[in-house]
């Protein structure tokens, strides 16, 4: 095999303040293989692919490609060497159409007219590229109007029309529904078949064990196993992760259903949702499943007064109440954990202190001034529940990892002691390791007698933490299953409708 | 290890760039160093130093004020006319400060209730303050106070003047507010990421338009002691005062993208502007090159910034 290697980073180390991410690293790449790399966040995986990408210079270490020693300084030495990196933040412009974003910064031109684009061949050349990759898409649309799935492909084709060797694919299922997903993979397959090799990054372990010929494990910045996928099981790859058998992975016990928190009736807002009805009892985790887009994190956005709803009355221990922005609804006591933690949940500029205690800084403060020690002692202790690994409380939330950063957001509604949570995907990127405290958090909230609406994509996660599970369709709650009826299929078939069949 | 050196070189970087110019400008010139030259350039700093306080508030939370020039000089015009009407000085006073407060809580509220960027809204209060200011006074300076209206431009508490005192205690005032109150925190998280502060239940649009009223109230307060100094009120007053106000914001260390920066960088920023013009008068450049020093000093400030920043 070792004379069969296309890239090899050899004791690739590097360091930021005040973590070592990479400890001397080796990791080795074959022609048309899929590479898995898991890890647990923080782990070192995208650290070790921003310096492949060229996006982080390492300490220590050397790159090597077909043989020849690459020292990027830039990410576009690696492009140009072949390697391309899909991040989970495409970087395609909206307002641009395919044909143009495929040929972003590379036009093809008029000959003898230096500057001038050569419209027909580029439009010709996109949909000789759209049709490899089975899209039916005409060049001219315009990439904003496309969905997740396929901007994503867009992507791809754009790098494999680049001529890449190596392609790097960041949690690309994250936002995929199965059915996309089954499309990726394949796409994956035919790049093998091309020889193009692709270093793939997922937490779905059940997709490694289908699409990945060999996997990497990573631990605290250290290489730990490489192996052939066929030789690791799901559980043994778990073990490498987190350095010890998780055996208790969902902490779930049936509690006794305690009065009602939250009752809500006939919530609608135009082409957003209709008439949606449920309530929600202490102690109780209500599951919300339902496809990306079927208006499930709408809805939550209505109950904490993001957006405003058209008609429908929110009860909160029987009271009727009126939500007009997100302040009134930390006020009734709901704390939301958003799915985009970096773009709605943290400030990053900020401390683990200054943003734990955002919800709650203005009861601590006497005239406008923040009393300091008393909250020091509940930031301790918040920061200590969720088992918060960071140097110190002054550490800024940017140099955490997503685990941790996830946490911190616990942190600040655990220091606002909410009635009600509500976690948007709330394990979406957080390492198994992680996600089990995640979940052990909840458990813990619900037996202090709090409700918990519980989002999420993750089947496995709904169907085993919650004890009853709404599923939305297009806006609507299309059914409610109690936790003994709640199945995959049972879910799958209200989630796509009992005509469109569960594929 | 390396982060706190990458931070102590952001928070000092500046000063030591003042350090040098003063050990620069004292060697081509022995006048400079004179405790009369020094109290001359705190004094001179005063009126825009405290201006770029209240800037640097707007500027945290990603805004931008380009109307505090002409808010200095409305404020100032009124200021002296209400001293010629004989209101004693405290009501001046604070009736100037209201007014600035007024003007600038107006400037926050078409900003964030009004969802105008601030950029277009101050370009426009920026116009129409200059234009009060002139037709209120026709054109005319209004000048001559009395003792205690000028005491607080031209006089001295403890050896000290009166105006260095002014922008020392606004900079403490404002430092304390940032570090320790509700509404400093606020005004970083706002800056830092807008949305996650409204999901934090941080009332945006109210603590938002407050960086803007202590802006247009630093500008009236820039306003008393220039026109106490001065002994005249001038609808002409403060032209392009803005530029050097957002400059010596800018050079502190304070990010336009908000949600980073302070105060105490402000402070250093605007004693390097002044420290230079004084030097380069002392030297007898000309004003013209005095322009072009000053605008090479922003960006290469910003410059060597963003590189330490990385």
């Amino acid at each position: 095999m070792p004379s069969d290697v296309l890239l090899r980073m050899e004791q690739i180390s590097k360091a930021f303040p005040g973590v070592q991410a990479l400890q001397a690293v080796d990791f080795e790449l074959c022609p048309g293989e899929v590479h898995a790399l898991v890890g647990e966040n923080g782990a070192g995986k995208s650290t070790l692919i921003k310096v492949l990408a060229g996006v982080y210079r390492p300490d220590a270490g050397t790159i090597w490609l077909r043989g020849r020693q690459l020292r990027p300084r830039a990410p576009r030495d690696m492009m140009d060497a072949g390697v391309r990196v899909i991040y989970q933040e495409l970087n395609l412009v909206p307002g641009l159409s395919v044909a143009e974003n495929l040929f972003l910064g590379r036009p093809p031109r008029r000959r003898g007219l230096c500057g001038v684009v050569d419209w027909p061949a580029m439009l010709r050349q996109s949909a000789a590229i759209l049709q490899q990759f089975g899209l039916p898409l005409s060049p001219q649309t315009k990439v904003g109007q496309l969905g997740v799935a396929q901007q994503q492909i867009i992507e791809i084709a754009k790098a494999v029309s680049c001529n890449a060797k190596v392609v790097v694919m960041d949690e690309p299922t994250a936002a995929l529904t199965e059915r996309e997903t089954e499309q990726l993979f394949g796409i994956i397959r035919e790049l093998q078949t091309l020889g193009v090799s692709i270093i793939y990054i997922s937490h779905r372990l059940e997709e490694i064990q289908r699409i990945a010929d060999r996997v990497t494990v990573l631990r605290d910045g250290r290489h730990i196993i490489t192996a052939p996928r066929r030789a690791l099981s799901s559980e043994q790859i778990i073990r490498h992760m987190v350095g010890r058998s998780v055996d208790e992975y969902y902490p779930k016990e049936t509690l006794p259903k305690g009065q009602t928190l939250l009752e809500v009736a006939g919530l609608s807002l135009r082409d957003v949702c209709h008439n949606v009805s449920f309530q929600l009892a202490s102690g109780e985790i209500l599951g919300v499943a339902g496809l990306v887009g079927s208006g499930r994190t709408e809805i939550a956005e209505l109950l904490f007064g993001r957006r405003k709803a058209d008609s429908g009355t929110i009860r909160i221990a029987g009271q009727p109440v009126r939500i007009r922005s997100p302040r009134h609804a930390i006020q009734y006591g709901l704390g939301l954990i958003p799915e985009d933690r970096k773009r709605d949940g943290l400030v990053l500029t900020m401390s683990v202190w200054d943003n734990a205690t955002l919800a709650i800084l203005g009861r601590h403060a006497t005239w406008g001034v923040v009393r300091r020690r008393p909250l020091a002692r509940l930031v301790r202790q918040a920061t200590g529940e969720v088992r918060l690994k960071a140097s110190s409380p002054a550490q800024q939330v940017k140099y955490l990892s997503g685990g941790n950063q996830q946490k911190v957001v616990l942190a600040k509604w655990l220091l606002h002691d909410c009635q009600v949570y509500i976690f948007d995907e709330p394990t979406r990127g957080v390492d198994v390791g992680a996600k089990s405290e995640i979940y052990r958090l909840m458990e813990d909230l619900a037996r202090r007698g709090a409700g918990i609406i519980m989002i999420s994509s993750d089947l496995p996660e709904i169907l085993n933490m919650s004890d009853r599970v709404l599923v939305v369709r297009a806006g609507q709650i299309a059914g409610e299953l109690q936790r003994s009826a709640a199945t995959q299929e049972a879910i799958l078939q209200l989630a796509v409708g009992s005509a469109g069949g569960a594929s | 290890m390396k982060h706190w050196i990458g931070t102590a070189l952001r928070q000092y970087g500046i000063f030591l760039g003042l350090i040098g110019v003063v050990i620069v400008l004292s060697a081509c010139e022995p006048r400079f160093l004179a405790v009369e030259n020094l109290t001359n350039i705190l004094r001179q700093t005063s009126v825009i130093g405290i201006m770029a306080v209240g800037m640097t508030f707007v500027i945290l939370t990603a805004g931008i004020d380009l109307s505090v020039g002409s808010i200095l000089a409305l404020t100032g015009v009124v200021c002296a006319s209400l001293e010629h009407r004989g209101w004693p000085v405290v009501a001046v006073v604070a009736a100037t400060l209201a007014l600035g407060a007024l003007i600038g809580t107006l400037n926050g509220i078409v900003t964030t209730v009004g969802r105008v960027t601030p950029f277009v809204v101050t370009l426009g209060t920026m116009s129409i303050a200059r234009g009060l200011s002139h037709i209120y006074t026709g054109g005319q300076p209004i000048s001559r106070f009395g003792a205690a209206f000028r005491y607080l431009g031209t006089g001295e508490f403890l050896g000290v003047p009166v105006p260095i005192l002014i922008f020392a205690l606004t900079v403490l005032l404002a430092a304390a507010v940032l570090r320790h109150t509700v509404l400093g925190r606020y005004l970083y998280a706002i800056g830092g990421n807008e949305e996650a502060a409204l999901l934090s239940g941080i009332s945006v649009t109210v603590y938002k338009t407050l960086a803007y009223t202590i802006c247009g109230l630093t500008a009236a307060l820039g306003a008393v002691v220039l026109t106490s100094r001065l002994d005249a009120g001038e609808s002409i007053a403060g032209i392009g005062y803005e530029l050097d106000v957002i400059a010596a914001v800018v050079i502190g260390g304070t990010s336009l993208l908000g949600g980073r920066g302070g105060v105490w960088g402000t402070l250093i920023g605007a004693l390097l502007i002044g420290t230079i013009n004084n030097g380069m008068n002392l030297l007898m450049i000309s004003s013209y090159y005095q322009l072009v020093v000053k605008g090479v000093i922003i960006v290469v400030a910003v410059l060597l910034d963003r590189l330490r920043g990385d």
